[in-house]
């Protein structure tokens, strides 16, 4: 199985703080993986040294055969790896159609001078890009909110347009931030329908951060388990709901023998 | 027809066209009011320059008094023509170490001296030209040497944020002003006076429609909408590719190079400058007019600069007025105290500004499908 992003041995340490030590992690081009963990075990922050956030401070991290450890994050993006947040980060003052239109930024052969002259190449392009933004945007049901303000949309539909956005950069690997959260049970249906439709319509790999456990077995064919920065399990749903370790970590361990509780 | 209204390029070629044909017939009004009416135009293009860097890319900069100074002074320099005076050596010292030193002041001054030379060669060669070249050649001159400015100030302090920014661009705008304050060449703290009186009607409306399309057109386009990712939320934006620092550079270096040239003519129509009037409160004034009009609206910003130019002007002739009773008189004389007060009234009544938020007036419009014009 060939790679697409790979992360051997990264170690992140804020001062004291070890919030991810020694991750070893591997993604193939068309997988679903799955990153879990109870709270506070790195599964943020191994997000944010993947996209450029933070640089970790050690370890390498690759994606097809380019080091892209502490590159910065806009870099990283035009690469290929594309990310939505926990907590919602659309561009509040702009209208759903110009939060996906800004994403085709990335890719765009004409910049400032043609904004400003305004030749016909440049109607040619933004004709262009606004074609392929209509086009996401019907493939995920928002066209008929183009020039609604995002702010102004449901959660569900903030959520998918974050989604969408992070496509319009099209990546290779689209990295979701806990995509469940605050969803009611339908609507997390529908989330792991829409996820695995994404990866079958673009063909591109997705590594999800996520609490719910359903949602997760449900969606991954693949799950990584952190614990306090450390990997202790990874394989198939069926091994991780099998392994003596990850329901430790979940459900925390038999109480111990008195007198080794210090050991 | 429709297709020609809706192009900008047709926007700008008409409103410079009307304002040189306006411009013909200035001589007409009173010489007072057509001295406002051209403050008017300036400040246009200072508020509408600041707008791209504190409204659309939500950069609060508080040094555009500091560009408007440089511009203003480059400017000068350049259509009087006056040579800078060059740069005497001191006697090197026999101590070794005095030697090395003097040795360093001698290639430092060498460098100064070839910087002026050369300045003062172009200068020179300026005044071969006609009246009008020389002056476009003093404004863009003007222009180019506060983008170089604001290239200089934003690279290291872009890093920044929020008041932090803030407080470093009014610290560079201090340096300008006192840097110019101790610089005898050009008159120093008294000044630079014999300025020709250049800004005609057309120059200050030609700029402010330039400074208006140029801004409108930028933020109007796919590449322009990365001013207003990086103002909403900038770690959005770097995570969908948009080259924030690169964004914030291009908005500080084009607001400073507008706030030069706004500089240039300014010092041309009132033909004398000095380093006070490039202080503080002059970046203050210029902030309150695009918070009043709207932070990130164009429309709204250009239509406060009209406001408060002419308010802070009648308010000169409230104070005079004999039947009001004192205490309002000495009011309408403190023209910051009455600023302070629409400010309060404003943050109460419409924070977002007079045309913030109006999606009719761009605020975070949305646009029609482009066709080739």
């Amino acid at each position: 199985m060939s790679t697409l992003l790979s992360l051997q041995g990264c170690t992140v340490r804020f001062g004291g703080l070890t919030a991810v030590s020694g991750l070893d992690l591997k993604i193939g081009p068309h997988d679903l993986a799955g990153l879990i963990g109870p709270n506070g075990a790195g599964k943020t922050t191994v997000f944010n040294i993947i996209t450029g956030v933070y640089r970790p401070t050690c370890g390498s991290i690759t994606l097809g055969d380019k080091a892209i450890a502490g590159m910065k994050p806009n870099r990283i993006a035009g690469l290929g790896i594309a990310r939505t947040f926990q907590n919602i980060r659309l561009f509040a003052s702009l209208s759903v159609f110009d939060n996906v239109r800004a994403a085709f930024n990335l890719r765009l052969k004409h910049g400032f001078s043609h904004a400003l002259f305004r030749f016909p190449a440049f109607y040619r392009e933004e004709a262009d890009v606004d074609r392929q933004v209509m086009e996401l945007l019907d493939i995920f049901d928002l066209g008929r909110h183009r020039d609604v303000l995002c702010k102004n949309l449901s959660y569900g539909d903030q959520r998918r347009l974050e989604i969408v956005r992070a496509l319009a950069t099209r990546p290779k690997l689209l990295l979701l931030d806990e995509p469940a959260a605050g969803m009611n049970p339908t609507e997390k249906e529908a989330l792991t329908r829409l996820v695995r439709f994404i990866k079958e319509k673009f063909e591109i790999a997705v590594l999800l951060v996520e609490h719910d456990m359903k949602v997760v077995m449900g969606i991954c064919e693949r799950i990584f388990v952190l614990d306090h920065g450390v990997k202790i399990a990874e394989g198939n749903p069926g091994e991780i709901t099998k392994n003596s370790k990850v329901i430790e970590a979940y459900l925390g361990e038999q109480p111990p023998e008195a007198g080794t509780a210090d050991a | 027809m429709s297709r020609y209204l809706r192009s900008k390029k047709v926007w700008l070629l008409l409103a410079v066209l009307g304002s040189a044909l306006l411009s013909r017939f200035s001589g007409a009004i009173n010489e007072y009011y057509l001295q406002v009416i051209i403050f008017v135009g300036i400040n246009i293009t200072l508020a509408v320059s600041l707008n791209l860097i504190n409204g659309y890319t939500g950069q609060f900069s508080l040094g555009h008094a500091g560009f408007m100074a440089v511009g203003a002074y480059t400017a000068s320099i350049v259509t009087l023509g006056v040579p800078l005076p060059l740069v005497t050596y001191p006697e090197p010292s026999a101590a070794l170490f005095a030697r090395l030193l003097g040795a360093l002041v001698l290639a430092f001054d060498h460098a100064v001296n070839a910087v002026l030379w050369v300045a003062n060669s172009g200068v020179a060669a300026v005044h071969g030209l006609p009246l009008v070249l020389q002056f476009v050649v003093a404004l863009v001159a003007g222009g180019i040497l506060a983008a170089l400015t604001g290239l200089l100030v934003g690279v290291p302090s872009l890093r920044l944020r929020g008041d932090y920014l803030a407080i470093v661009t009014l610290g560079f705008g201090e340096i300008i002003r006192v840097v110019i304050q101790n610089t005898d060449a050009i008159g120093g703290a008294r000044g630079y006076s014999g300025i020709p009186n250049y800004t005609t009607f057309f120059w200050a409306y030609a700029v402010a429609a330039a400074t208006i399309y140029i801004v409108v057109s930028l933020i109007d386009s796919t590449y322009g909408r990365g001013f207003l990712t990086v103002r909403d939320d900038e770690v959005a934006a770097e995570a969908m590719g948009v080259d924030t620092t690169k964004y914030k550079v291009v908005a500080f270096v084009l607001g400073a190079f507008f706030a030069g040239i706004g500089g240039g003519l300014y010092a041309h129509t009132t033909t004398y400058i000095n380093p006070a009037g490039f202080d503080f409160q002059r970046s203050i004034e210029i902030v309150i007019i695009v918070i009043l009009g709207g932070m990130g609206s164009t429309p709204g910003v250009a239509f406060a600069a009209v406001l408060l130019t002419v308010l802070a002007e009648y308010l000169r002739f409230v104070a005079g007025y004999t039947f009001l009773p004192t205490w309002l008189r000495q009011l309408a004389a403190n023209r910051t105290i009455i600023y302070a007060l629409v400010l309060i009234a404003l943050m109460l009544l419409r924070p977002q500004g007079l045309f913030g938020g109006l999606r009719a007036f761009g605020a975070s419009a949305t646009r029609k499908v482009p066709k080739a014009a």
